[in-house]
């Protein structure tokens, strides 16, 4: 990390004695000018994103084939017969299909910004609140999945890394095989080892705290594997820096250097990927929970889209889409707002 | 490459990774001799069987591993060792095939954003960063809604689901070349925009491309076998790996061997690939060096 003529520029507090408090006033506005607009710039997009994915959404519900009216019927149904005319139109009436699509499509954006996701075929109920009943599930599975994932990664490489040849090889093929290893594989034998076999944890996986351990850690290893990729890279470059030798000189022992002062600097690229973390957890919780027959949206999605009943699978496609890019954007911003090497332009 | 999905900077590291793994070729020549295994199981299975995966035996239903039956038996007493060699036609065609779809895709996706005319590439660009917000699995299974489970739309799923995150990187590697010295030494000599982007920039950008397909067939396999583990790809008749996974759970409890030996060999074949891959990509990087 080379310091640029930037850096110099915007690196706050202390600057340099020539530099003096005058410049620095005239820095600091300068500076808060081009991070406000980074982050404009950055919310935009990603409200374009996020109207594209909508849109998406949209279309995604009209491209069932057949008449919609039918399809929807049909699928309540769950068999494919004659429809009188009368029950048509009650069907087009309820979700207003006769109308002309833009119609339908500016409806259905208004819709989602006020936070209505449509009404399920199947279930004749807000979209939204069939969510909103599994969503602290799946979240509290993401995110102590995400927890776990960090602790596995942390211990694995800080034990592993820059340790020679050998162990740094086993550290870093572990890494690349449990990152290769598939959801479904990886819980099935958990619940044979440690359900079925040790009776350590429930097999079905309810509201429990000790339920969670395994469909938490079935999301956890792989990540924990992916993460540990890159932050096992940063790792070794750490080691070879001069603070580490600086730290040596001051008689600082191997665990207190990785510790304190390497891990530090490691973390960062896994930092980077929370926001994608978190979106791959939530897609991973659609396998996870029907293994360990977990409630959670993904089980709803699964049925949702056994099916047909597409208004709760766009539903859930598009939050977890939401999400997804919200969690990229702070990631992002928070990025910006503390680099100091952000160009004045 | 995980079952997880692709992280958007996964490209340089899995090449760190690769001169890495290139070090160790015992790990190579593994994966080349069961990919070769595999060759004959798709092209002769009866060649690596004795029994006929259809077989029905009552008599022997739900053995565990034993050496008249290596991988054990279902419930209806077919040799799972059997059914899983026949199975691998199934199961690569399906990889391989979204594979095709997906990096196809991403082909015209990638080159269209990164070299067409001002407002394609600025659309299409927005299109494939607006795709990449759905993770894999879920745009696979948002088509599966519409189109109904069957082999044709599990191929097709997967490989749409996995060609954005494809598209970027492509994308990001026909930048890199436009970017490069030889391009502007062309550029500099006169060359017309056809011929750079066809003698220079092409070739260099999609070099590549090769250890991209290979990597991706691993993770088509391990997609496609978690739809239908789902119940949501091809139906359990056939033998399909994650079909038979699929089918083999309800009996997790008695028979643990026809949901965890499939599942072996899944993770077994999608290492193969990546190691193939990452092996093609640490070669190409050392040529370039």
């Amino acid at each position: 990390m080379t310091p640029t003529s930037s850096s110099e520029l915007t690196a706050a507090p202390g600057g340099t004695p020539s530099a003096g408090p005058i410049a620095q006033n005239a820095v600091r506005p300068r500076r808060a000018r081009a991070v406000g607009l980074t982050v404009l710039r950055k919310v935009g997009a990603a409200v374009v994103v996020l109207w594209g994915a909508a849109t998406v959404a949209f279309f995604a519900q009209l491209a069932l084939p057949g008449d919609r009216a039918t399809t929807i019927l049909n699928i309540r149904a769950g068999q494919a017969q004659a429809r009188t005319p009368e029950e048509l139109a009650q069907i087009n009436q309820q979700y207003g299909l006769t109308r002309p699509v833009i119609v339908q499509y500016i409806d259905y954006l208004r819709g989602l910004v006020s936070g209505d996701f449509g009404t399920s075929y199947q279930q004749y109920r807000p979209v939204t609140v069939i969510i909103g009943e599994q969503l602290g599930s799946t979240l509290t599975l993401s995110l102590v999945a995400i927890a776990f994932a960090w602790l596995i990664m942390v211990v694995w490489v800080t034990l592993t890394a820059g340790r020679g040849p050998r162990l740094g090889g086993v550290g870093s093929t572990v890494d690349v095989v449990t990152a290769g290893l598939p959801a479904y594989w990886l819980g099935i034998i958990l619940l044979l080892v440690f359900g079925l076999g040790l009776h350590w944890f429930p097999i079905i996986s309810g509201t429990s705290p000790a339920g969670i351990v395994l469909p938490a850690l079935t999301l956890a290893i792989p990540l924990a594997g992916f993460m540990a990729q890159s932050v096992r890279t940063e790792f070794e470059r750490s080691l070879e820096q001069p603070f580490v030798l600086s730290a040596r000189m001051r008689g600082m022992g191997e665990w207190g250097i990785r510790l304190r002062h390497v891990l530090r600097h490691a973390v960062i690229p896994a930092v980077t990927l929370s926001g994608w973390a978190l979106g791959a957890t939530l897609s991973g919780a659609v396998i996870v929970e029907s293994i360990f027959s977990r409630p959670g949206i993904g089980s709803v999605l699964v049925s949702a889209v056994n099916s047909q009943d597409l208004p709760v699978v766009t539903g859930i496609v598009t939050l977890v889409a939401i999400v997804y890019v919200a969690a990229n954007l702070i990631v992002d911003v928070v990025y910006t707002v503390i680099d100091p090497r952000l160009e004045l332009t | 490459m995980t079952a997880l999905g692709t992280p958007p900077v996964a490209a340089t590291r899995a090449a760190a990774l690769g001169t890495r793994l290139a070090r160790a070729p015992w790990g190579l020549y593994l994966a080349i001799a069961f990919a070769a295994l595999l060759l004959v199981a798709v092209v002769a299975p009866q060649a690596l069987t004795t029994h006929l995966p259809t077989a029905i035996d009552y008599q022997a239903a739900l053995r565990p591993p034993s050496l008249a039956h290596p991988f054990g038996t279902d419930e209806s007493g077919r040799d799972l060792y059997t059914r899983v060699v026949w199975g691998a036609r199934d199961s690569l065609t399906i990889g391989l095939g979204a594979a095709a779809v997906g990096v196809g895709l991403a082909l015209i996706l990638g080159t269209l954003a990164a070299l067409g005319v001002k407002p394609v590439a600025v659309v299409v660009d927005r299109f494939v960063e607006i795709m990449f917000a759905f993770p894999a699995l879920l745009l696979a299974l948002l088509l599966i809604a519409i189109a109904g489970p069957s082999a044709a739309t599990q191929v097709l799923a997967v490989g749409i689901g996995t060609a954005p995150g494809y598209a970027r990187m492509i994308r990001g590697q026909i930048l890199g070349a436009r970017d490069s010295g030889y391009v502007e030494a062309a550029t500099a000599l006169g060359h017309s925009r056809w011929r750079i982007v066809r003698a220079h920039i092409l070739p260099n950008a999609l070099r590549p491309l090769v250890a991209v397909f290979a990597l991706s067939v691993g993770q088509s396999i391990v997609w496609a076998s978690s739809l239908s583990f789902l119940g949501l790809g091809v139906a359990p008749p056939a033998s399909e790996w994650g079909a038979l996974l699929d089918a083999g759970r309800q009996y997790l409890t008695t028979a643990w061997w026809l949901v965890v030996i499939p599942g072996l060999v899944i993770v077994a074949v999608a290492l193969a690939a990546t190691t193939i891959g990452r092996h093609i990509q640490a070669r190409l990087e050392k040529g370039e060096r």
